[in-house]
């Protein structure tokens, strides 16, 4: 059941100034209301994954693992691997984190982040069939949010990315009873590098990339995950309030600009 | 200042009532200069007044309000009481009548779990659970008769204009009513009959509350029902 | 039951759907007000093939009373589907969907409850699906807002949703689930009307902004006839018990 979560008590006199800072066009950070804070992306820092990456959003932080398994497919798609995306809010992220099962809260970011990969087909999935209807590769991306500072969807999402792009995988194939490797590794095949962009409303005001202040005092949060022609793939509209059908708009046109932006910092990690 | 839904009639939530600068009754909400219900009721115009009369509602305790409650518990110094509504009430022992002193009582012998009482709300505000008292005439614990659980929000239907449905049904049952704010009625009649007309009639007010000549049909249906009472026992007489 | 299988075409030549509608037309929608007993409030909804329950129960006291807020009343949904409700059987246990589709339902009408009024109280929402076929969770929103004005919680109006999706490169109303599962987006739009505000938003798929925009205005202009819908089952329901009274007292005087 998901109930209306108790909020921190957010002290008003602060909640007043991220107010009146924004109606002068300003954010608490020195940002404008357009601007993300640094972002920070380093791959391949977990050798024992087949990908991995770590991205520092301001001071949000999120690591990201690959590891690439045999398995089967699903029965109503023979000729597909399998991709599988999960988020994990670590306890050690914040002091709002709890262990056990995973919160509403977790499983909205891992099924925004999944999404996002999944419907803009990143990953080429008939390129990881072995043996049709049999055998195919798993792809298993881990997401762990590691330091909560806000705007973790948008921090998830390119650390999942990036753990993609750093990715590595064999070549495999059926030798009698077994899946042997074939080859040596190379790069996963991807068709195509979504990212998230997220909104915050606060007041009248729409800001990017909210920081954790920022976000107990929004009253709605917007993510429009773009792909790389400019196209959308995943949206999620979340809080406890709403957008006019305008700042909706808005929103999609000022993803489609930021998006291209972010990607360019990931792809640039991949080349360095 | 126009009217822009019909008077007397079944308005929903977010329906526009009424654009201009009326004054805003219960139920109603305004955006700029137009004017909203934020329940399904009746639309009501009092003069320059703009209101709805919601037709269901559970109990919001009122200070002052008489309600019928049934004893859920006991603890250290007083009673908790079922009053119907999403808080549960306390009645502290002082504030029960009663020679006050050092001696210590088992409060279980006043009044004990599953008890029925009649009280008065003493204090409700938004930071703590609504509190009784039972200090007052007509107030206490209640040993016999009938207990019926309507909607709060028909209570005052059941009362009528000045009292006048209630004064009605007592006297054409010949019943003793009592009607507490919270929705939960106490009858007490002659025989298990005239209870069971009265009962019929509250249920019956219930679900037609808002319907015209109300108050003729009711009373119609309880002579009809003193008739058949009537006809039988003179059979079995 | 057979197992379905992926249609041969979703759109025919005729520009018509697998369940012949066009592009632009919901499926058949009945709307049902109070038809539960012991729910403080409920209400009913069939579209197309979608069969769903919705009670309410609240304000009602916290319990645990740690979960209670000291301005507002919480707000509980709970989205859960039947296992008989889809063609393979699903586990009544909740799932991670379940899970994300309660919270963005609660989200969808939390804006429009005037919570302020019950402070440390709970009200409690439970969508059953006892029958699906696309677009539930926006069903489910429809009738939840009903559920909720039949239990006499104020609102400042009512929620009404729909979704829109691209069917073989079009943009289709109200998808059914054949066409949700084998069409290219699908975007569930919850609209409050007066207050203008897009309260349920997602997205699945492929658009480019302006079939985004294209589907985005279709689901508005929907949500505002689904709301015109909702207004008149609830007088409906309300209505009817005045006629009956009314009908009495004519004959009455007739006789």
């Amino acid at each position: 059941m998901s109930a209306t979560p108790q909020l921190p008590p957010v002290a008003r006199l602060e909640q007043k100034t991220v107010v009146d800072l924004l109606s002068k066009g300003r954010r608490i950070d020195e940002r404008t209301p357009e601007n993300y804070r640094q972002i920070q992306v380093q791959l391949g820092l977990i050798e024992k994954a087949n990908g991995s990456a770590q991205v520092f959003l301001g001071k949000s932080k999120v690591l990201a693992g690959v590891k690439i398994e045999t398995g089967e497919p699903f029965p109503d798609t023979p000729e597909e691997g399998v991709l599988t995306v999960n988020a994990e809010l670590v306890p050690l992220a914040s002091p709002s984190f709890e262990a056990g099962p995973p919160s509403e809260a977790a499983i909205e970011l891992s099924r925004v982040v999944d999404r996002g990969i999944r419907e803009s087909k990143a990953v080429d999935l008939k390129s990881l069939v072995i043996q049709k209807g049999k055998k195919v590769q798993v792809v298993y991306v881990d997401v762990y949010v590691l330091d909560h500072d806000g705007n973790l969807i948008d921090a998830a999402a390119m650390a999942a990315l990036g753990a993609l792009v750093n990715s590595k995988v064999a070549k495999m194939e059926v030798k009698g009873d077994e899946v042997v490797v074939k080859g040596g590794h190379h790069q996963l095949p991807l068709n195509n590098y979504p990212i998230a962009v997220t909104f915050a409303k606060i007041d009248k005001t729409i800001v990017i990339d909210p920081s954790l202040e920022e976000e107990q005092v929004m009253s709605a949060r917007l993510t429009v995950t773009i792909d790389k022609n400019g196209d959308i793939c995943a949206m999620q509209k979340g809080g406890l309030s709403g957008f006019t059908p305008d700042e909706v708009r808005k929103a999609v046109q000022m993803a489609v600009v930021k998006a291209a932006e972010n990607r360019a910092k990931i792809m640039a990690a991949a080349k360095g | 200042m126009v009217i822009v839904a019909e008077p007397k009639n079944v308005v929903a939530p977010g329906e526009l009532l009424a654009e201009g600068d009326h004054l805003l009754g219960d139920n109603a909400y305004r955006i700029g200069t137009k004017i909203f219900s934020d329940c399904v009721g009746i639309l009501e115009i009092d003069g320059n007044r703009v209101f709805v009369v919601p037709l269901k509602g559970g109990y919001i305790p009122r200070v002052g309000d008489l309600v019928a409650g049934r004893i859920v518990d006991i603890g250290l110094s007083g009673w908790s009481v079922d009053i119907r509504a999403p808080y549960e009430a306390m009645l502290p022992a002082s504030e029960t009548p009663g020679p006050r002193g050092p001696r210590r009582r088992d409060l279980s012998t006043s009044y004990d779990v599953g008890d029925m009482l009649i009280a008065e709300i003493l204090a409700f505000d938004r930071t703590r659970d609504p509190l009784l008292t039972v200090k007052g005439p007509g107030l206490g614990k209640v040993a016999t008769g009938r207990v019926v659980e309507i909607s709060a929000a028909k209570i005052p239907r059941l009362i009528g204009r000045k009292g006048s449905m209630i004064s009605m049904l007592k006297r054409e049952t010949d019943c003793q009513i009592t009607v507490g704010q919270n929705g939960v009625v106490m009858v007490w009649g002659k025989s298990p009959d005239s209870e069971r007309v009265a009962v019929e009639a509250i249920y019956m007010v219930e679900r037609e509350a808002h319907t015209r000549g109300l108050t003729d049909r009711i009373r119609e249906m309880i002579s009809k029902s003193r008739m058949v009472e009537q006809v039988a026992g003179t059979q079995t007489a | 039951m057979p197992e379905p299988k992926q249609p041969e075409r979703l759109i025919d030549d005729k520009g018509l759907r697998i369940d012949g509608r066009r592009l632009d037309e919901l499926r058949p929608i009945k709307l049902e007000v109070g038809i539960l007993d012991k729910a403080d409030g409920s209400a009913y909804i069939e579209q197309g093939k979608n069969k769903i329950l919705v009670a309410v129960y609240g304000p009602r006291e916290a319990h645990p009373k740690h979960i209670a807020m000291p301005e507002r009343a919480v707000i509980r949904c709970r989205y859960h589907m039947a296992p008989f409700s889809v063609d393979e059987r699903k586990s009544p246990a909740p799932s991670r969907r379940e899970m994300e589709l309660s919270k963005v339902i609660r989200e969808s009408l939390e804006p429009v409850v005037l919570t302020e009024l019950y402070p440390r109280t709970t009200i409690d929402l439970f969508i059953e699906v006892l029958q699906s076929d696309g677009g539930s969770r926006c069903a489910g929103i429809t009738a939840a807002s009903l559920a909720l004005a039949d239990a006499g919680i104020p609102m400042k109006e009512m929620v009404a949703a729909c979704a829109v999706g691209k069917i073989q490169g079009k943009l289709a109303l109200d998808l059914s689930d054949a066409e949700d599962k084998y069409g290219d987006a699908d975007i569930p739009v919850a609209l409050v009307p007066n207050a203008g505000l897009v309260t349920l938003l997602q997205m699945d798929g492929h658009l480019t902004p302006s079939e985004f925009e294209q589907g985005f205005s279709m689901a508005l202009e929907a949500c505002k006839t689904l709301h015109a819908m909702q207004r008149e089952a609830l007088k409906k329901k309300y209505a009817t018990m005045k006629e009956v009274a009314e009908e009495k007292e004519e004959a009455e005087v007739v006789a």
